[in-house]
């Protein structure tokens, strides 16, 4: 080992004030501190990795020469979404989650990391007012986790074990739930074929006193906005079952709340409120749940509640920690560890910055542009667009059938011309034939579909 | 030698609650009016929205100007004790190092940043290769044969290797059989916690004098219905388990699998890993001894590592490399299935291989060498400068690794002060408050600070001295130290921690409600 190297994220590597502590500790050599460590335990020689690249020119130049191989969405236009969006991110939650102070703080609580804490409580606020819910807790990995523990809450309170989904849910979310709630079976409900909603009908047929929940996404992942949540909800209670909902957070600005029409725990992704994608880095799960006890005690996550001391200053501490794995250990109701606070903390200055108006325009300008770029490629002949009677949020189903054209090699045209298109359906949905989800967010332009249609025109009609 | 304790005070800026600051009308930011012939086209929203569906009033979000929502999370950022700021050794278990600035520059980069995961793979061969390289790194690391980065924290890394566990008994035809998991007490909370989320039934070994348990202790509970242990190496005392490949000889014996928890790694690069000790599983929380950020408690990365015969297990899908592309692998028939979507946090990924390559072997080997020096130092120093702190079990055995858990016993017995109180004085210092302990607390009145190699000698003097003083001003003065923090955003709170849900204020609108009700009595 080249013993002279000092290395700048460790001060102490200077031989000389290492010398000294070593004297300090009643050591000749640092070997003495691994004695404990039998011998056979150890690593034999040297691990055998790349590096060391110790100047930080050289880091960067051999980094971004890696990076650079990457093609972003900023130098394509994207239609991909699939549980990951491409919204527009204000610079101010950039500004706020590069700060030092929140960017490297960690489980500090109540005194020192005041501010931290504060920002949390504003978020559980703000989503409590998007959603119209009392309690909320703090973000989770994703929102696929969110429904998991969403649905897994159900079994803790009904001790039932059977979910029921619509048939048209994403086959990734549908692994994760099968994943974290391999006890529980999941039966599928049909979907309608014109609107891609939950067939009522089939439903009824399907559920019974065995059902935990009713589970839907609204807007359901094939696009579609759910307009009979009501309905929906009102049979899950009739037969005692608990009414679950993920929703797009990016939709309530515009879309009624899961709670107006009955829902008793709502989930959803947390990312568009201001993460950027990062190849999926950006993810995180919103859970909400009625402010009763039974729901209240059954959800696993950090709650950082409100108190008020005598000089009437306003805290924040973790509160009910029994329900949570850091208290009770295996008694908890479900494990819990670190998830993504910065994302909470990012998704509250987003939520700041866009007010009632700011999420009400967002609503707006997608889905005006979803029906927009839908109706213009339903257009194009050999081109079809699924669930035509359905109102679309931000995605919707394109179908490719007449144009005897495979998705795939569609897509690897459109890439030429610079454009991702939408997520390619035939392993999820093979019933669907050769079709694409397409994702439009406010960041797309006219003039993007207008490309769109015409690329894609002279690709079908050539 | 003393160092001197500086007289601080954190930025106490009595910031009001975000929705406080609301004024009707006022915006943040503007978004792209719509563009006039898409609204010809389809006239109201109302024709586009199905009946009933339209959200009849607005979410009740506060509506502020762009400089004021800035000020205000700027000034509760100030009130915040970040690692960058403090010498945050407290935060023992949790590895609280320094994140090198110029990863944020990566991580920040479009290149990364917008980057869809479902983009095709030809479009993502830069990450890709980041995380096909770092796979290799990670498996020369620990001896393990292939890893995933899907898991979104260490405690998703654990319940994904308690998944493992699972699926490879159930194969075997033993699933109904071995339901039952090992742990110690003093492993890290969530080696209980996430195996019985996954449906095991768990027992906890209690540690004996060593700070450890004992063979027998294990060969007690051992049995056809072991399924396997998981153990956290070093333990939270910084003690490390010499006896671990006996305890894992035993229940492979037995039939079980044996998992290790690395979130306590940073004092061993280089020095012993999982294979040697004979472990199947394994995992490495990124966001620790790899350097990434800790976020305000994430986005993180829980390492996942498995041996050969487990390989087949990990979640879907594997990044993997044909000699010419990178590439993500759906085949996997015996994958567990998904953790979380896409594959994993690439940002906590990206900087974790930077670290790596920036210090390379001998570096790698510097930082386990220069953490655990840190460590003992400070033992040495607390223990010779500050009254009524002790270090419980094994103190004449030799030295902690990475971290200890320190106890205030005599002190508290001494002053009526206790580790609560010298926690909050701490942040009267500057100092992010400490990690006490885990559940259960067997140790009476502790504190478990983590040294790690990024704190230089003289912040490692000024810790100490802090400590002295606190120690000082229980015995002479307790009632300053018990009524700590005074120099932090807020002042002590007296209230008990709440037990009635009804109690639970986490949104504004409940606590509106509250005072609401309150005024109408």
């Amino acid at each position: 080992m080249s013993e002279n190297i000092v290395y700048p994220y460790i001060p102490n590597s200077v031989d000389e004030i290492k010398n000294e502590m070593m004297k300090e500790i009643g050591i000749e050599s640092v070997e003495e501190l691994f004695e404990s460590i039998p011998k056979h335990l150890r690593i034999n020689g040297k691990l055998n990795i790349p590096g060391p690249i110790l100047s930080e020119i050289e880091l960067k130049r051999h980094v971004e020469n890696k990076l650079r191989k990457n093609i972003s969405c900023d130098e394509y236009t994207s239609f991909l979404g699939a549980g990951c969006y491409n919204h527009y991110v204000p610079a101010i939650c950039d500004e706020i989650n590069g700060r030092s102070e929140f960017l490297t703080a960690y489980c500090g609580e109540t005194y020192a990391d005041h501010g931290k804490c504060q920002a949390i409580f504003e978020y559980t606020s703000l989503i409590g007012e998007l959603l119209d819910m009392d309690v909320v807790g703090l973000a989770t990995y994703d929102g696929g986790q969110a429904a998991n523990t969403a649905i897994r809450m159900t079994n803790r309170i009904t001790g039932r074990k059977e979910i029921l989904v619509s048939e048209n849910i994403s086959k990734s979310l549908i692994m994760q739930i099968k994943e974290f709630c391999d006890f529980m079976t999941v039966k599928y409900v049909k979907y309608d074929r014109n609107t891609g909603n939950m067939d009522l009908n089939d439903l009824e047929d399907k559920i019974s006193s065995e059902t935990s929940c009713v589970f839907i996404e609204n807007p359901t992942y094939l696009g579609s906005i759910e307009d009979r949540g009501m309905e929906i909800g009102r049979i899950a209670h009739e037969y005692g079952a608990v009414f679950v909902v993920s929703a797009d957070p990016s939709s309530l600005g515009i879309l009624e709340t899961p709670a107006s029409y009955g829902a008793d725990v709502v989930c959803g992704e947390l990312q568009p409120l201001g993460m950027h994608m990062g190849y999926g880095s950006g993810l995180g799960g919103i859970i909400a749940c009625r402010n009763e006890e039974k729901y209240i005690m059954n959800l696993p996550n950090h709650y950082y509640s409100l108190y008020e001391n005598d000089n009437g200053e306003l805290g924040f501490a973790r509160s009910l920690n029994v329900r949570t794995s850091y208290q009770s250990r295996e008694n908890a109701v479900e494990y819990l560890g670190t998830n993504v606070g910065l994302w909470a903390i990012t998704a509250a200055v987003y939520l700041s910055l866009m007010g009632p108006e700011g999420m009400y325009d967002l609503g707006k300008n997608i889905v005006y542009k979803s029906n927009y770029a839908r109706k213009e490629l339903n257009g194009i002949e050999g081109i079809t667009v699924l669930f035509d009677e359905c109102r679309p949020f931000k995605e919707f189903v394109v179908n490719f059938d007449k144009s005897g054209r495979k998705v795939e090699d569609i897509n690897e045209l459109l890439m030429k011309e610079k454009v991702f298109g939408g997520k390619n359906l035939v392993d999820e949905f093979p019933q669907l034939g050769q079709s694409a989800l397409y994702c439009v967010t406010e960041k797309t332009t006219k003039e993007d579909v207008d490309n769109l249609v015409s690329v894609l025109n002279s690709i079908v009609n050539n | 030698m003393t160092s001197k304790v500086r007289n601080f005070h954190e930025a106490k800026w009595d910031e009001p609650i975000i929705f406080e600051l609301s004024e009707k009308g006022q915006r943040g930011i503007l978004l792209p009016e719509i563009e006039k012939e898409l609204i010809e086209e389809f006239g109201d929203m109302e024709n586009l929205i199905p009946q009933g569906m339209i959200r009849g009033k607005k979410p009740e979000l506060p509506e502020i100007a762009q400089p004021q929502v800035l000020r205000h999370y700027l000034r509760l950022s100030q009130e915040t004790l970040g690692q960058e700021l403090n010498i945050d050794i407290g935060l023992g278990t949790c590895t609280m190092k320094y994140s090198p600035k110029i990863h944020e520059h990566f991580v920040r980069n479009a290149k990364l940043s917008e980057l869809h995961p479902l983009q095709n793979a030809s479009t993502a061969q830069g990450i890709l290769e980041i995380m096909y390289e770092f796979e290799q790194i990670m498996k020369e690391i620990s001896g393990m044969d292939a890893f995933s980065f899907q898991p979104g924290g260490g405690g998703q890394a654990i319940y994904s290797n308690a998944s493992i566990m699972k699926k490879y008994h159930e194969d075997n035809g033993e699933g109904e059989q071995r339901k039952e998991i090992i742990t110690t007490l003093l492993s890290h909370p969530l080696n209980a916690a996430a195996p019985h989320t996954k449906g095991f039934k768990v027992i906890n070994l209690i540690p004996n004098e060593t700070g450890y348990p004992s063979i027998d202790d294990l060969k007690a509970v051992v049995s056809e219905k072991t399924a396997g242990i998981f153990i956290t190496n070093p333990e939270d005392t910084g003690i490390y388990n010499p006896i671990v490949k006996e305890f894992v000889d035993i229940i492979h014996e037995a039939g079980g699998l044996c998992v290790y928890d690395m979130a306590d790694y940073n004092g061993l690069f280089g020095i012993a890993r999982a294979k040697e000790a004979g472990l199947d599983m394994c995992h490495f929380n990124l966001h620790k001894a790899f350097s990434s950020p800790h976020g305000s408690m994430g986005p993180c990365c829980g390492a996942q590592g498995v041996s050969e015969s487990l390989a087949k297990y990990l979640p879907v899908p594997k990044v993997d490399f044909d000699g010419d592309k990178y590439f993500l692998d759906y085949n996997m028939p015996y994958s567990i299935g998904k953790i979380r979507k896409f594959y994993g946090v690439a940002a906590v990924v990206l900087r974790a291989y930077s670290w790596v390559i920036t210090l390379g072997a001998d570096g790698l080997r510097k930082v386990a060498e220069t953490s655990v020096i840190n460590n003992n130092y400070l033992i040495k120093r607390m223990l010779s400068d500050v009254k009524g702190i002790s270090v419980p079990w094994g103190e004449k055995d030799g030295f902690r690794t990475e971290q200890v858990r320190f106890s205030w016993e005599q002190l508290t017995k001494d002053t009526g002060v206790t580790t609560d109180d010298i926690d909050r004085r701490g942040t009267d210092y500057g100092l992010q408050c400490y990690f006490q302990s885990h559940h259960p607390v067997i140790i009476p009145e502790p504190f478990t600070p983590e040294p790690n190699e990024t704190y230089s000698k003289q912040e490692l003097d000024e810790y100490v001295a802090i400590f002295k003083k606190i120690s000082e001003e229980a015995y002479e003065t307790p009632e300053l130290v018990k009524n700590a923090p005074h120099n932090a955003p807020i002042s002590k709170i007296e209230a008990e921690p709440i037990t009635d849900p009804d109690d639970l204020i986490l949104t504004w609108r409940v606590y509106k409600k509250k005072k609401k009700m309150l005024q109408n009595v």
